[in-house]
């Protein structure tokens, strides 16, 4: 591949959580490689050294964003690293207690552990961002939030219940305030990416046929090209506006 | 006055007071400060300071000697917001804000070439800056790491009038964007989504720029009277372009804030029309100050004699401001940064476009509220 061709997205502002694995990593990975400037958090500090020396320019933090008190410090770091924020993306997930459980069996302490990450970690963060965003909006940027969901929250799977309860909230919390956040140019959108071959589905489903998978890069591509939709939908909207109307 | 001593960004009974100095009789009205866009008119544009508020205030000791200090980070040294390794900071020996600022003591004496250790940052003292709570200095590290180190060690900058500690998210505005600021562009902290839909449903414009607010006291009347310092801003050209229409319509622009007006007048002076980009506000505002941008400011009541205040006095006479000052008194207006607010209009010049046909917002002594 030409690299040269590959810069689709050169200067995007893009904040990823949950960046060190899985479809976290390969968004970060094919979004660096496309030109777009990245900041990644993840809770263990070797492997976001590891992933930020892996690939030059992106900035690694180190956080937790089911922790309330850790919420701030990463919009900050965010939004400092990148000079603003245009695109950011909840991917960091917890599946709950596993091996998977059914309901009737889940601790109540595991419930609350997985709206905390899946629910109330992406609710905060996208809030403490929006300024960020309204402010890449104004200026003509894509100004969007993507909220990586799953089937298992749209199906009633046995033994997924704190996984697909949560993802389910953090589906119709994303309708609503895409809903709420229209009349400000930013958006918000769920993606479910499928079934990867991920260290996270191997917990879920360890005797999984790995080959029936998809790959995490393939994931990424599709979202990284839904971000470059909107990103181009952007710009001519800003062409719009900015250019004299015709005499 | 009272003093605003709950971090609350929005109680629900804030007030505003209003002043137009286009009423002849120099009438002041109280509204509530909800109401705020009822009291703009459609074409008029509100421009805020979407700067986010870094956690500014840093703990730790200087090694020579082994005090006890706080750093407050108090200038940028690079109008480059990507590095964050030199800062011109303001020095306090040991205690916290729980001690009014006047009362704090000196830092040990510092010289350059003095490590001082802030939690896990490190930071090299560049030189002293005329005073001895002044000084400039350069973090250890990559950009990254110092802001990770600002991000788990640092706190927002507060004074003693509120006692509780302050977390980043009671000093961030609804619109915080990027983090530059030293003290919070406090007047923004009215603002949430609901005010903002208000607004555009009413077809009131919004605009932003980022401008570093500094601190707004330091407790040393020396110091306090080099206040504010340079404020390095970035005015984006959708905001210039907003403010050209604006113009162009015979709308007012409604400035959020001091460090508002502060950038757009500054901007005004770089050529012959309003210029986009970065640039250093330096200049002081005040009485004698022609603004050529700004027609109205929403702000938070300031005492007479501050910075704040000698600004303030470029949009409305001696006489309006001591009545605005009774009326603050007299009705127990709570001050400070969580306090009520103040929406000052300046005389419109009788040549500018719409100044004939514009409505006062004060109409027989009552707010003059539009149609919600």
């Amino acid at each position: 591949m030409n690299p040269q061709q590959q810069q689709t997205l050169s200067g995007l502002r893009v904040g990823i959580t949950g960046g060190t694995s899985g479809l976290g990593l390969a968004l970060v990975e094919d979004l660096v490689a496309r030109g777009a400037k990245v900041a990644f958090v993840a809770r263990d500090a070797a492997r976001v050294l590891a992933v930020a020396t892996q690939n030059t320019g992106a900035h690694g933090i180190v956080g937790d964003v089911s922790r309330k008190q850790d919420i701030y410090p990463i919009a900050l770091q965010f939004t400092g690293a990148l000079g603003g924020l245009d695109v950011l993306i909840n991917n960091a997930s917890t599946l709950g207690p596993v091996p998977l459980v059914l309901l009737a069996d889940t601790e109540c302490e595991d419930l609350e552990a997985a709206l905390r990450t899946n629910v109330l970690g992406p609710f905060r963060l996208t809030k403490a961002s929006l300024g960020a965003l309204a402010a890449a909006a104004r200026e003509g940027g894509p100004a969007l939030v993507i909220n990586i969901s799953s089937d298992a929250a749209v199906n009633a799977y046995a033994g997924w219940g704190a996984y697909g309860a949560s993802k389910a909230a953090l589906a119709h919390l994303s309708r609503i305030w895409d809903e709420e956040l229209r009349a400000q140019g930013v958006r918000v959108v769920v993606v479910d990416p499928g079934d990867m071959d991920t260290p996270m589905h191997a917990l879920a489903v360890p005797d999984a046929d790995r080959a029936s998978l998809k790959r995490p890069a393939d994931a990424a591509r599709a979202i990284v090209a839904l971000i470059e939709a909107r990103t181009e939908e952007a710009a001519n909207a800003r062409r719009i506006r900015t250019e004299p109307a015709p005499a | 006055m009272r003093a605003a001593s709950a971090p609350n960004q929005r109680p629900p009974d804030a007030r505003l007071l209003v002043a137009d100095a286009n009423d002849a009789r120099g009438r002041l009205c109280h509204a509530a400060r909800s109401d705020l866009p009822r009291l703009l008119r459609p074409g008029d544009l509100l421009v805020a300071n979407d700067a986010a508020t870094l956690p500014a205030s840093l703990h730790g000791h200087d090694l020579r000697t082994g005090a006890e200090i706080e750093v407050r980070l108090a200038g940028w040294r690079s109008l480059d917001f990507a590095s964050v390794r030199e800062f011109d900071a303001v020095v306090f020996g040991a205690g916290d804000y729980h001690t009014r600022t006047e009362d704090r003591p000196l830092p040990p004496p510092l010289r350059a070439g003095d490590v001082l250790v802030l939690g896990p940052l490190r930071a090299e003292v560049l030189g002293v800056l005329g005073h001895p709570r002044l000084i400039a200095l350069r973090f250890v590290g990559t950009d990254d790491e110092i802001r990770a180190g600002f991000a788990h060690h640092g706190t927002p900058i507060q004074y003693a009038h509120v006692g509780q500690p302050l977390a980043l998210w009671d000093v961030w505005t609804r619109v915080a964007a990027q983090p530059v600021a030293f003290e919070a562009p406090a007047a923004g902290l009215l603002l949430d989504w609901r005010m903002l839909d208000a607004r555009t449903a009413r077809d009131i414009g919004f605009a932003t720029l980022t401008h570093a607010a500094g601190v707004s006291s330091t407790g040393d009347a020396a110091l306090d009277a080099r206040l504010p310092f340079d404020e390095p801003y970035l005015l984006p050209p959708a905001t210039v372009r907003a403010i050209e229409r604006t113009r162009l319509i015979g709308g007012r622009v409604v400035a959020l804030g001091t460090t508002v007006v502060r950038a757009l007048e500054h901007a005004a002076t770089r050529g012959a029309t309003l210029r986009a980009g970065a640039a250093v506000a330096t200049q002081r505002i005040g009485p004698a100050t022609r603004l050529r941008v700004v027609d109205a400011i929403v702000t938070g009541t300031h005492e007479p004699g501050s910075s704040h205040y000698q600004l303030m006095r470029a949009f409305a006479d001696g006489a309006l401001l001591a009545r605005v000052s009774a009326a603050l008194e007299q009705s127990n207006y709570r001050t400070h940064e969580f306090g009520d607010s103040l929406l000052i209009v300046r005389k419109c010049a009788a040549a500018a476009h719409g100044c004939a046909a514009r409505v006062a917002t004060i109409r027989h002594g009552q707010c003059a509220l539009n149609s919600a």
